[in-house]
């Protein structure tokens, strides 16, 4: 009899900090204690809180361990499964509130109390190597009810009614764009496709949910087939993500085992089937066009629109093509009706929506909260704020595509056209915190780097135009700019976003024309002052030494690679600024916090 | 994305020329065959240099520059081998903004190896490599995918003494 069940978190960033190496001593310890037929490990999805990996969940009691080591698992079976004694040290503390036992739900705790689980509801709670996990948490009903009591417009009809929208970062309304390509049913060939080619850096909620839960995504893949009129699905996923791919292979395999895809699904004429396309790290495959031009097996260059997918899509045909969060939202929305959907979000914006926190803040990790919940709430109450005592700056939303949110519009629910109204975007949603030490140019110009790179090179606003706006950006980096340049970036992002052909050129300028907006002064002080007041950019700052801190250990001296510091021993040491490289070994190495840059 | 060429001399076994030709096979009528062929063809080899591009040209019937542009085009594929100890920086947002540039920055001035490089011996190879999704641990960097995080600049040297 199983009296225990052990839920160890599997996703990429434990499996980072070893959460395998965790399951293979638990399962051997176990095996050694003859607990094996009494305690059953689980290797689930993401948890959510990455920062404090690797996590596991002992039920029934719900006692949460973090920041768990392979050393530590004789001691849990010992005290906990043997003698009923959790192993406090390792139990989940919330930092602010001491006295918050284990024996509450984990539910109460500030990181998932405002969250609300629609797209990751399975996520670090099923197996997702195990189909009936799944079914038994009502998976495949929702394609059991289409198939058996709706018509495809009805389908079509429940989607639009419920307001999703495409959540890979443009916003359009999924059921219209099923609508647009369900002409012609049964008359032509259609291809239904999944966009997992996750690229904007930062973010990994698509990754998480292919981990976590992959029958959610191949359950509402076979919805919209059926919506359509398709038989053919397509799931582009990024081949940097091995243990995506292995669980989508081994949901594939089971799904058909169980007759829920290939022929005559639950008994109906309806026939669909699935294949995995990998994608091989260009962000531009992210667009659709560009997508469906790489399944195709080439380069991936977008092409203009219309044709529009859903009337010319992967090889010619019509495509419906969704990223893998909206199509977590699907299933759930065809169970639990129209009207539970919408009482989520705001006007516009509907549901829920996973944000990827990462950056300076104290809980890195997936969050998945309803529209219109403010920054604030996101990142002081379910973040946890800024560690190490810092101010918060500004979040990064969007990507390379996005733009930042300073900390004056923190209170901004967080919703679409919200976030496009102040200059950024939803993007697939990484939402990077960052504090006083980042320098906002530095920030427009690290993602400049990324679109320049990534730029496919078919149209020139974008090929050249990015290129041009980094070497600006280099510019002023380096000292030399001049306030002219800042008229130029503008009047050259503008061109760039109305000029280029695609998603990727539209969007590349917008994170220079937002710290443009909210942190000009600090252009500026790059530009006039020659200084950079995060203390980043390494031309314009020095090293020094502070004599009254420096107790003259010589250790910075014995550590500078280019002997740029000198002075006898207890007496205050110097750097010589015309050696000094700026590589920070001596600040990183100093007891006495005795350096530092200006 | 730019990619810098080789240096290392090529050593492709006539076994590992076989498993290739068999891929090809295997492929052959299949729509946009060109990516898994080249996907596997990595495998095969480690990576993808001019030799084994042109093999795959010739029996798939398609032109070299094809070819070529794809591999080219998409940052997975890599045309340099990787070295014996293969370092990946992660210079996703999340790792940047907490400094992983600085520890790039290190392991070069360390090695004497610029990003996207191997050491002419094949000893080392580096790499700056988009997000890999350990945000909660950044700033990360892997060696020979065994992953480090949570990391500052100090802690560089005594990683790579690991591994000398």
């Amino acid at each position: 009899m199983i009296r225990t069940h052990v839920l160890i978190c599997g996703g990429t960033g434990c499996t980072s900090s070893n959460s395998l190496k965790i399951q293979e001593a638990m399962n051997a310890e176990l095996i050694a204690r003859g607990l094996e037929n009494e305690v059953k490990v689980v290797l689930t999805g993401c948890f959510g809180l990455c920062a404090l990996g690797p996590v596991m969940i002992v039920y029934p009691e719900g006692t949460f361990y973090s920041c768990v080591k392979p050393e530590d698992v004789p001691e849990i079976v010992e005290e906990h499964f043997l003698k009923g004694r959790p192993v406090e040290r390792l139990v989940y503390h919330e930092a602010k509130d001491e006295d918050i036992h284990h024996a509450t739900s984990l539910s109460e705790t500030a990181f998932y109390k405002k969250q609300k689980r629609v797209a990751l509801r399975n996520c670090g709670v099923i197996d997702p190597e195990n189909i009936d996990e799944y079914i038994a948490m009502d998976g495949y009903q929702a394609l059991g009810k289409v198939l058996t009591e709706m018509t495809p417009n009805d389908v079509i009809q429940t989607i639009l009614d419920s307001g999703l929208r495409g959540r890979g970062g443009g916003g359009f309304p999924t059921g219209l764009k099923w609508k647009f390509a369900s002409n012609n049913r049964g008359q032509v060939k259609k291809y239904v496709a999944c966009n997992a080619d996750e690229g904007d850096p930062g973010a990994f909620m698509d990754r998480s949910i292919l981990e976590g839960d992959p029958h959610a995504v191949i359950e509402a893949m076979a919805i919209a087939a059926y919506a359509i009129g398709a038989d053919e699905g397509f799931i582009y996923v990024r081949a940097e993500y091995p243990i995506a791919v292995h669980r989508l292979e081994v949901a594939i395999k089971q799904a058909r085992e169980y007759g829920l895809l290939g022929k005559n699904i639950f008994g109906t004429d309806f026939n669909f089937d699935i294949d995995l396309r990998f994608g091989a790290g260009a962000f531009v495959c992210g667009e659709e066009t560009a997508l469906m031009t790489s399944i195709e097996g080439n380069r991936g260059e977008p092409r203009p629109r219309p044709p529009f997918p859903a009337v010319k899509g992967l090889f010619g045909q019509p495509t419906v093509l969704n990223n893998v969060e909206t199509y977590a939202n699907i299933p759930q929305i065809i169970l639990k009706g129209v009207d539970w959907f919408t009482s989520m979000g705001t006007e516009k914006s509907k549901g829920t929506k996973v944000f990827a926190l990462g950056g300076k803040i104290t809980n890195t990790g997936l969050v998945e909260v309803p529209m219109g919940t403010t920054l604030r709430e996101v990142v002081e109450e379910i973040g946890g704020g800024i560690p190490n005592g810092k101010k918060f700056k500004a979040a990064q939303t969007g990507g390379p595509s996005g733009g930042c949110i300073p900390a004056d519009l923190i209170d901004t629910p967080i919703d679409y056209d919200n976030l496009i109204a102040i200059g950024s975007m939803m993007g697939s949603g990484g939402l990077i915190v960052m504090d006083e030490d980042t320098c906002m140019v530095d920030l427009a110009r690290f993602f400049l780097d990324f679109t320049v790179d990534e730029s496919c090179g078919k149209c020139t606003p974008c090929r050249v135009g990015t290129k041009r706006l980094l070497e600006i950006l280099d510019k002023i980096i380096a000292g030399n700019g001049e306030m002219e340049d800042l008229d130029r970036l503008e009047e050259l992002s503008n061109y760039i976003k109305s000029a280029s052909l695609c998603g990727l050129g539209q969007t590349a300028p917008n994170p220079v024309l937002s710290t443009l907006r909210y942190f000009r002064d600090e252009y500026i002080a790059h530009i006039v002052d020659k200084k950079c007041p995060a203390g980043v950019c390494k031309s314009l700052l020095q090293y020094k030494i502070d004599p009254d801190k420096c107790k003259g250990c010589t250790l910075c001296a014995r550590k500078c690679p280019v002997n740029a510091i000198s002075g006898t021993v207890k007496q205050p040491h110097v750097i010589d600024t015309s050696k000094c490289i700026k590589c920070g070994a001596c600040m990183d190495s100093c007891k006495f916090k005795a350096i530092y840059k200006e | 994305m730019k990619k810098n060429l080789t240096t290392v001399m090529f050593r492709g076994t006539k076994a590992q020329e076989e498993q290739l030709i068999a891929v090809i096979e295997k492929y052959r009528g299949t729509k946009g065959a060109l990516m898994p062929v080249l996907q596997e063809a990595q495998e095969i080899y480690g990576y993808l240099p001019i030799e084994v591009q042109k093999i795959i040209a010739t029996r798939m019937g398609i032109s070299l520059e094809e070819v070529y542009g794809v591999s080219t085009f998409y940052s997975q594929f890599v045309l340099n081998p990787k070295g014996e100890v293969a370092i990946a920086v992660c210079l996703g947002t999340a790792c940047y903004v907490k400094g992983s540039g600085d520890l790039l920055d290190k392991i070069t001035q360390v090695l004497g190896l610029p990003a996207g490089s191997t050491t002419p011996d094949g000893k080392y190879s580096l790499e700056a490599t988009r997000c890999i999704g350990a945000c909660g641990l950044a700033p990360v960097l892997t060696v020979n995918n065994e992953v480090y995080g949570k990391l500052g600049v100090g802690d560089i040297e005594g990683i790579l003494a690991k591994y000398k």
